[in-house]
C-alpha cells in the first residue's frame, strides 16, 4: 500500500523530515507516535500535497505509483483522506453540499458516473445514523459554530462517505471526551479492511486502545527511530518520549 | 511542459471574457463628440415631441456647468467627451412589426448571449418553466420587446423608452426625472441630455406582473457610448420583478456608459430590481480597455408599505462606480440592497448603497459581498440617514470584503447620520483573505484549486445570490466562477 523510503521535506526552507523510512502494507493500522515538533503533521501534510512543504530527497508511492508527482486533489482521489487535526470552517457551504461536490469530484477524476441525489442521501443518512449525527446539522455550513467534538465526528463521516483506501487521522483524539473518542473509533474500526490501511499520528496511548494498531512507530527528530507492536505504545506512555528525542 | 502549460493558459485567457466578440452590423452614427446639435440628432432620430428636446437642451446647458465628481476611490485618465460617439444605432427599416424584420446578425448576437428573443422559442420550452420577457437594447436602441401583447392583456407597459415617449407621454412627462432629478450628478445630467433609449415599465393598481421582466443591454460599437435610461412605475398594491444584463465586445478603449435608472412604488407596489452587469472588464494584465460603468440609480419609495428590492452582481467593468439608492418616503416603506462586487485584474470598483429614511417606520436592509482578486481594488460605500420624522427607522448593514491573493484591495466606507432619537442603525462589516488553511482543506477532499476557489466564494456570497430570480442565480453562480478564473497560484 503506502511506502515512504528516506523521505526528506522542508518547511519554508527548515529541514523537518530527515530520512523518514515507512511502509504500510494494505489491511494493516500503523500508529506513529513522537514529542511535540518531531515531523508528524509534516508528514501528513507532505503525503497529502499541501504547498508550502517540500520533498527535497526520497519518495513516497501508494501501491507502487509515485504521490508526490500528484495533485492534493488527484491524491484524494487515488483514495488517500486526511482527517485534519483542526477541521477548518467552510462558510456558506452546507456540509452535505461540501460533501457531494467533493466526492462526485473524485468521481470524475476516476472516470466513475456521478452519485445521484437519491444515491447520496440515502449514504448520508446511513453514515451519518452510525457516528450519531443528527441529520439536520449535515444540512449547516460545514463545521461553522461546530464543537471541537462535532467537528472530529464530521471527519470521520466525511471519511465514511468518501471511502477513501489510505486514511490519516492526525491527532484525531485531541479535543474529544470519552463517549466522542468511542463513537469516532468505532467509526474508524469501521472503516478497517483488508484493502485499506491507515496511519495513526497520536501523542497519547489512550486512542490506541480503541484503534488497535498492528504496528508503533516512534518519530523524533524527523526520521523513524523505533518500531515494534502495540506494547510500544505502552512502553512510551510509562517511560515518555526522552529516550528516542536523544537517539534523534 | 512549460511551454505546454503557458499555451494553455493562454487560451484560457481569451474565453476568460466570453462576451467579448463583436458583430459587423450596419450601423447608424451620429458624428463624433457632443455639442447642442448633436443632442438635437438624437432627439430627432427619435422623432421625439419638443417638450423631450427642451429638456435635453435644458440638461446639456447645466452639464456644460458642472464638473466631474472626483470623490470615488478610482483612478482614470480624464475622460475625453468630444472623442466618443453618442448615437449608435443598428440601420433598420423604420417601426419593426415583428421579430422577422430584425436585422437577423442581431438576433445572432443575442443568441450568441443565450437570450432568447422568439417568443416561440420561450414558450416551446419546457411546461411550467419560468418564463420572462425581454427588452433587447443594442447601442443606443431597443431592438426588440418580447410578450407585450401578453402584458397588455393585464395592463402592464413594458416597451422601449423611445416608444414610451411617442405613446405614454403623460407617464413619462409626469416620472421622468422625478427620482433622479436633471443636475442630480455629473453624469445623470450628461445622460439626461443624450440618453438614447432603455427601458420603460408601468404596472397599474392591483396587477402582480404574471412573468420576469428583462432588458439585455449591449455595446457593441466601437468608441460609442451608451446611455440608457429606465422607468419603471409600480403603481398601488402592484408587484413587478425586472432583471438587466449586460455585456460588450473586448475593446482597447474605454466605453462610457452613464445609465439612469428610476423606480417610483406607490403604496403597497413592490419592486425587485436585479442586476447582472458583466461589461467587458479590460485587459487584466494591462487594465487597457472595458467599460466604465458609472451609472445613478435610484428608487422612490413614494407610497406606505411600499418596498424595494436592489439585487446586483456586478462582475465586469474596468471601473464601477454606482451605488442603487432608496429613498424611503412612504410611512412603513422599506428597502434591501444585495450585492456581491467581483474585482480581478486591474478592475476598480466603488460602489454601495443610500438608504434615506424619510418617512416613520421606515426599514432597510444591506447585505454587500465585495470580492477583490487580482490587483483590483473594491471599495464599499454607503450611506443609512434618518432624517427627523423617520422615527422608528431600522437598518441592517452587513458589509463583507473577501481577498483573493496578496495583491488586491477592499475598503469599506460606510456613512451613517441619524437626525433622531428613536432610529436604530445595526453595521457589521469583517474582512476575510481566502484562506491557504480552506484550500487546502477542500483539496485534500477532492475538489481541484479552481473548484475549490469556487465552492468557497458561492458560500461566501450565498446570502445574496439567494435574492435572484432562479433561473439567473444558476447564471450569476458561473459568472462569478468565470471572473475568478486563475486568480489564485
Amino acid at each position: 500500500m503506502l511506502s515512504v523510503s528516506n523521505l526528506h521535506a522542508t518547511v519554508d526552507g527548515k529541514p523537518i523530515l530527515k530520512g523518514l523510512t515507512l511502509d504500510v502494507p494494505a489491511g494493516e493500522v500503523h500508529a506513529i507516535m513522537g514529542p511535540n515538533g518531531a515531523g508528524k503533521s509534516t508528514l501528513s501534510y507532505v503525503l497529502t500535497g499541501r504547498q508550502g512543504y517540500d520533498v527535497t530527497e526520497g519518495g513516497a508511492t501508494l501501491d507502487g505509483e509515485d504521490l508526490l508527482a500528484l495533485e492534493a486533489n488527484e491524491r484524494a482521489a487515488k483514495g488517500v483522506f486526511l482527517s485534519f487535526q483542526y477541521p477548518l470552517e467552510i462558510p456558506g457551504v452546507p456540509a452535505l453540499t461540501f460533501i457531494r461536490t467533493a466526492l462526485n469530484a473524485q468521481k470524475k477524476s476516476r472516470g466513475e458516473p456521478e452519485i445521484t441525489a437519491p444515491a447520496f442521501l440515502k449514504l448520508a443518512r446511513e453514515k451519518a445514523a452510525a457516528l450519531k449525527i443528527d441529520f439536520e446539522m449535515l444540512k449547516r455550513a460545514l463545521n461553522v459554530g461546530f464543537s471541537g467534538g462535532e467537528k472530529k465526528r464530521m471527519e470521520i463521516f466525511q471519511m465514511a462517505m468518501l471511502s477513501p483506501r489510505f486514511l490519516i487521522l492526525d491527532e484525531t483524539d485531541s479535543g474529544l471526551d470519552i463517549d466522542a473518542l468511542r463513537i469516532v473509533s468505532e467509526g474508524v474500526n469501521a472503516m478497517r479492511s483488508p484493502d485499506r490501511a491507515m496511519l495513526v499520528i497520536t501523542h497519547y496511548q489512550r486512542l490506541l486502545d480503541y484503534i488497535k494498531p498492528d504496528r508503533v512507530h516512534v518519530l523524533a527528530g524527523g526520521r523513524i527511530v523505533a518500531s515494534g507492536g502495540p506494547e510500544l505504545a505502552l512502553e512510551l506512555e510509562r517511560d515518555g518520549y526522552d529516550r528516542y528525542a536523544k537517539a534523534a | 511542459m512549460a511551454a505546454v502549460k503557458q499555451t494553455v493558459e493562454q487560451v484560457q485567457g481569451l474565453e476568460k471574457y466570453k462576451h467579448g466578440f463583436s458583430s459587423d452590423i450596419e450601423q447608424d452614427f451620429a458624428p463624433k463628440g457632443l455639442n447642442a446639435d448633436i443632442v438635437r440628432f438624437i432627439s430627432a432620430k427619435k422623432n421625439e415631441p419638443q417638450w423631450m428636446l427642451d429638456s435635453r437642451l435644458d440638461a446639456f446647458e447645466r452639464w456644460l456647468a458642472m464638473d466631474e465628481p472626483d470623490w470615488a476611490k478610482v483612478n482614470f485618465p480624464r475622460i475625453d467627451y468630444q472623442d466618443s460617439y453618442y448615437y449608435a444605432a443598428p440601420k433598420e427599416k423604420v417601426g419593426i412589426a415583428s421579430l422577422d424584420e430584425v436585422d437577423p446578425e442581431i438576433l445572432e448576437v443575442y443568441k450568441k448571449l443565450g437570450i432568447p428573443l422568439k417568443e416561440q422559442e420561450v414558450l416551446a420550452g419546457v411546461v411550467g418553466s419560468p418564463r420572462y420577457a425581454v427588452d433587447a437594447v443594442f447601442d443606443s436602441v431597443s431592438v426588440v420587446t418580447t410578450f407585450k401583447k401578453e402584458l397588455a392583456q393585464v395592463g402592464v407597459i413594458f416597451c422601449s423608452m423611445s416608444e414610451a415617449i411617442r405613446e405614454h407621454p403623460e407617464l413619462v412627462k409626469q416620472y421622468l426625472g422625478s427620482v433622479v432629478p436633471v443636475s442630480d450628478n455629473y453624469f445623470a445630467c450628461l445622460n439626461a441630455a443624450v440618453f438614447s433609449d432603455g427601458s420603460f415599465v408601468y404596472v397599474p393598481p392591483g396587477v402582480r406582473c404574471p412573468m420576469e421582466l428583462s432588458t439585455y443591454f449591449r455595446i457593441n460599437a466601437e468608441n460609442s457610448g451608451q446611455f440608457e435610461r429606465t422607468l419603471i412605475i409600480a403603481d398601488k398594491g402592484s408587484y413587478v420583478s425586472y432583471l438587466e444584463g449586460c455585456t460588450a465586445p473586448m475593446r482597447d478603449e474605454n466605453q462610457l456608459h452613464a445609465a439612469v435608472v428610476e423606480l417610483v412604488t406607490m403604496d403597497d407596489a413592490e419592486i425587485k430590481y436585479s442586476t447582472v452587469q458583466n461589461w467587458y472588464p479590460g485587459d487584466p494584465e494591462t487594465g487597457k480597455g472595458g467599460i466604465y460603468n458609472f451609472v445613478t440609480k435610484r428608487a422612490d419609495c413614494r407610497g406606505d408599505r411600499s418596498k424595494v428590492s436592489w439585487t446586483q452582481v456586478e462582475t465586469g467593468s474596468s471601473i464601477t462606480w454606482k451605488y442603487p439608492s432608496c429613498v424611503l418616503r412612504g410611512e412603513g416603506s422599506s428597502g434591501e440592497f444585495y450585492s456581491i462586487a467581483i474585482t480581478n485584474g486591474r478592475q476598480q470598483a466603488d460602489t454601495g448603497t443610500k438608504m434615506i429614511h424619510l418617512g416613520a417606520n421606515t426599514r432597510s436592509r444591506i447585505i454587500s459581498k465585495g470580492i477583490s482578486a487580482g490587483r483590483s481594488s473594491n471599495t464599499y460605500r454607503g450611506l443609512v440617514s434618518a432624517h427627523p420624522k423617520a422615527k422608528g427607522a431600522r437598518n441592517f448593514t452587513q458589509c463583507d470584503s473577501l481577498l483573493i491573493g496578496k495583491h488586491c484591495a477592499a475598503h469599506t466606507v460606510p456613512y451613517i447620520e441619524a437626525r433622531n432619537g428613536q432610529a436604530k442603525f445595526e453595521h457589521e462589516a469583517t474582512t476575510t483573505r481566502l484562506s491557504e488553511d480552506q484550500l487546502f482543506y477542500a483539496m485534500q477532499r477532492g475538489l481541484s484549486q479552481e473548484e475549490a476557489v469556487q465552492l468557497l466564494v458561492n458560500g461566501f456570497v450565498k446570502d445574496v445570490l439567494q435574492e435572484l430570480p432562479m433561473e439567473f442565480a444558476v447564471e450569476a453562480q458561473k459568472l462569478v466562477a468565470i471572473s475568478l478564473e486563475g486568480s489564485v497560484g
